[in-house]
């Protein structure tokens, strides 16, 4: 499904990434962990499409497309969605009518019928109920005025509508306590069925308790410089991520 | 054109040469102005004596003035004396024979905008038998309004069948030699829109002029009064959001508002003229005064406008707050792209007691787009807790527009509160982004940025209208990403 090939970005001058390879099938859980500016937020939104990074080697293919020519919105088309770090506040947009013209503008790409507001209502009542966010936030505008942890359901709502086939999470848990963490959790563990993929992204194991990866990746100097299934989390967990910095460096 | 004065003085001097004196005969008048041809406009209209005698001392005061040079805004010197100041209507073989000989840009435009082919035809000055279904819709309006005494109807029909009202109310808004364009307007305009609504009235329905197509050809220099009598409510709505073909260039209206005690007047415009080409060139003037008397206690009047066309706009509607507890608002948007120049505002002058005043502008520039905010709030001595809260909002796209802001503040009394908040701001990559993830288009995206900005405003705006400014703005905007 997503195939990232030696993948070398740099921002202005500097390298970040320096050739990392990573392999996600079908329905596979993935977890990038790694210390601060080791690359992961880099790796995010390159997939994503984010302007401002020098791709300047390698290759990125989702389901055999070339995703690195394809402008962000085409890239959500072919189903990426990316959970931000830090979800952006619009002022004046209604949360709901915002999503209404996203899915449509993902139908459209697709080549579907556009949904009419009651056809789009029916669904977003139902992933209401179903991620738990509370419904005074829909129709409040985009992360205006949300709590820290209000933001990241919302990204987990959003999610649920949008129904990706590879959805990143961006350090979905920095700034969550513990139930919003776990709320945060269930929502994406519901999103599982068999054929969706995760990339997740996180600085520390406690997410990884909520949404169990099957594949733990430690990036460090831009590279995955291990790789591992779940018990590599709760290792790094206990010895930090230093041991693994030397061995970067020696790479 | 500092040397005008001194043209005009010329021009007074030799006001009855030949071939200026003009034939009542005649449709159109040689370009120019002087008292002859003002004469000629009111007997043309089969004025009055009291309303050439107005006209005629509007145009001694606009001969000492002279043109107002503090706007931010840059544009050739008009030459006055090179207008006629009447002419009939174009006849039909002078326009467009069908929609295939308008400019496509303007058709375009009409479609995206959904509008009908009969009223494109109508709006781009196509040739046709203007006798279709308006007339009845018209007609019926008439008849509605009748029945609960409100009076609408063209300014000249007002001069002629309510002289009493006009004698009373014109120009006690904005006296004659208000300003330059204002004096200017008052001695040549030709047409315009009259509302009176009778004491305890609740106008029946949205007035437009939008159905007075009668009123299409009003001209360059439109003149409206609307007056709420007591305890009466009238919304007005101006303006059509599709580009209208015009054939001047200047254009200078003036809008006076009257509201007694208890009335209110909310005021509504959409204002989409020809900006010109992405050059500039061949693009409106727009030197409006429009300004309303919160003459009763009680009273409220309430300005909503959204400007997007013109090649420059110099625009201040306004609130004097004469009667105790008495209410103005001014809610804008005001859209600058290619070479448009936009300088609007608008100013709150609290007289009364308990006064309040709310100020909601939102400027967006984009190309080399330059829009200014001016605004003025005055509390007179004797306006004991008056309130004034402003907010003025610029939205920057691209790197080559401009935003300003010249707010001022007279306050006289030490009881007064005041509230001003400004902010600039550019539409942010990380929001483009994060819609643009979400899967939409990118100018879909600046689209929906740019109406969430504007939704302070867009709500005040009658339900249809506020529909079609959104839409209006998305095609002003297209191509216009920085």
């Amino acid at each position: 499904m997503l195939e990232i090939t030696n993948l070398q970005v740099s921002v202005g001058k500097k390298p970040i990434l320096k050739g990392l390879s990573l392999t996600v099938k079908p329905g596979e859980v993935h977890a990038i962990m790694g210390p601060n500016g080791s690359g992961k937020s880099t790796l995010a939104h390159v997939i994503a499409g984010r302007d401002g990074y020098n791709i300047t080697g390698g290759s990125v293919t989702f389901n055999g497309k070339d995703l690195l020519s394809l402008a962000p919105e085409e890239r959500a088309g072919e189903g990426v969605f990316l959970a931000f770090q830090y979800p952006v506040e619009i002022p004046g947009v209604n949360n709901v009518y915002m999503l209404k013209a996203a899915l449509n503008g993902i139908r459209k790409y697709r080549g579907e019928k556009e949904l009419d507001a009651i056809e789009f209502l029916k669904i977003v009542k139902a992933k209401t109920k179903a991620v738990g966010i509370d419904d005074g936030l829909l129709n409040r505008p985009v992360n205006m005025g949300f709590s820290g942890g209000e933001k990241k359901r919302n990204e987990v709502f959003q999610m649920s509508v949008l129904e990706p086939h590879l959805a990143i999470l961006d350090e979905t848990d920095s700034g969550l306590d513990i139930d919003a963490l776990k709320a945060v959790g269930d929502g994406v563990n519901q999103l599982r069925d068999g054929s969706r993929s995760f990339v997740v992204v996180t600085h520390y194991q406690r997410l990884l308790d909520y949404i169990v990866p099957d594949f733990v990746h430690v990036l460090a100097g831009g590279r995955i410089v291990r790789s591992g299934d779940k018990g590599l989390a709760l290792e790094l967990e206990e010895r930090g991520y230093d041991w693994l910095k030397d061995e970067a460096s020696v790479v | 054109m500092a040397s005008q004065p001194q043209d005009i003085t010329d021009f007074v001097n030799r006001k009855y040469e030949a071939g200026f004196y003009t034939d009542i005969e005649q449709d159109s008048v040689a370009p120019g102005l002087n008292p002859g041809v003002i004469e000629f406009i009111s007997k043309k209209k089969g004025e009055p004596q009291w309303m050439l005698d107005w006209r005629l001392k509007a145009y001694e005061r606009w001969t000492k003035m002279a043109e107002p040079k503090w706007a931010h805004v840059h544009y050739p010197p008009i030459d006055l004396q090179a207008i006629s100041y009447y002419s009939a209507p174009k006849s039909q073989d002078d326009r467009p024979k069908s929609l295939d000989e308008v400019d496509p840009e303007l058709i375009a435009t009409y479609e995206k905008l959904g509008i009908p082919l009969e009223e494109q035809k109508m709006l781009a000055g196509v040739a046709v038998d203007m006798v279709f279904d308006s007339v009845s819709v018209h007609t019926t309006f008439k008849e509605k309004l009748a029945e609960v005494g409100v009076i609408f109807c063209s300014f000249s029909e007002a001069v002629i069948n309510h002289p009493e009202l006009i004698q009373r109310y014109l120009g006690s808004v904005v006296p004659v030699s208000d300003n330059y364009f204002a004096a200017l307007n008052s001695a040549v305009f030709t047409d315009g829109s009259f509302v009176y609504i009778p004491k305890n009235t609740r106008c029946p329905m949205e007035l437009s002029t939008y159905f007075r197509i009668n009123a299409m050809n009003t001209g360059q220099f439109e003149r409206t009064l609307i007056i709420a009598d007591s305890g009466s409510h009238v919304s007005y709505l101006e303006g059509c959001t599709a580009p209208m073909r015009d054939e001047n260039q200047l254009h200078a209206a003036v809008v006076e508002l009257v509201a007694l005690d208890d009335a209110e007047i909310k005021y509504s415009t959409v204002q989409n003229w020809y900006p010109g080409d992405e050059n500039g060139v061949g693009g409106i003037y727009n030197f409006v005064t429009k300004r309303g008397d919160c003459r009763g206690n009680n009273s409220k009047i309430s300005w909503t406008q959204v400007e997007t066309g013109s090649a420059i706009t110099w625009k201040y509607p306004s609130c004097i707050l004469k009667g105790d507890n008495s209410i103005g608002e001014f809610y804008s948007v005001a859209l600058a792209r290619n070479c448009q120049q936009a300088d609007t505002g608008t100013k709150m002058v609290h007289l009364g007691r308990n006064t309040r005043s709310t100020i909601i502008s939102k400027g967006i520039s984009a190309d080399r787009g330059q829009n200014a905010y001016r605004g003025l709030v005055r509390i007179a001595k004797g306006a004991t807790n008056a309130r004034n809260y402003t907010q003025c909002d610029s939205l920057l796209i691209g790197d080559r527009s401009g935003a300003h802001t010249f707010p001022y503040v007279e306050v006289k009394n030490s009881s007064a509160q005041i509230e001003h908040e400004a902010s600039t701001s550019k539409i942010s990559d990380d929001q483009l982004f994060y819609l643009r993830q979400r899967g939409i288009r990118d100018e879909d995206a600046i689209n929906m940025i740019v109406n969430g900005f504007c939704r302070d405003v867009f709500k005040e705006l009658p339900m249809e209208f506020a529909v079609e400014a959104q839409k209006l703005l998305s095609i002003s905007l297209e191509g216009s990403i920085g």
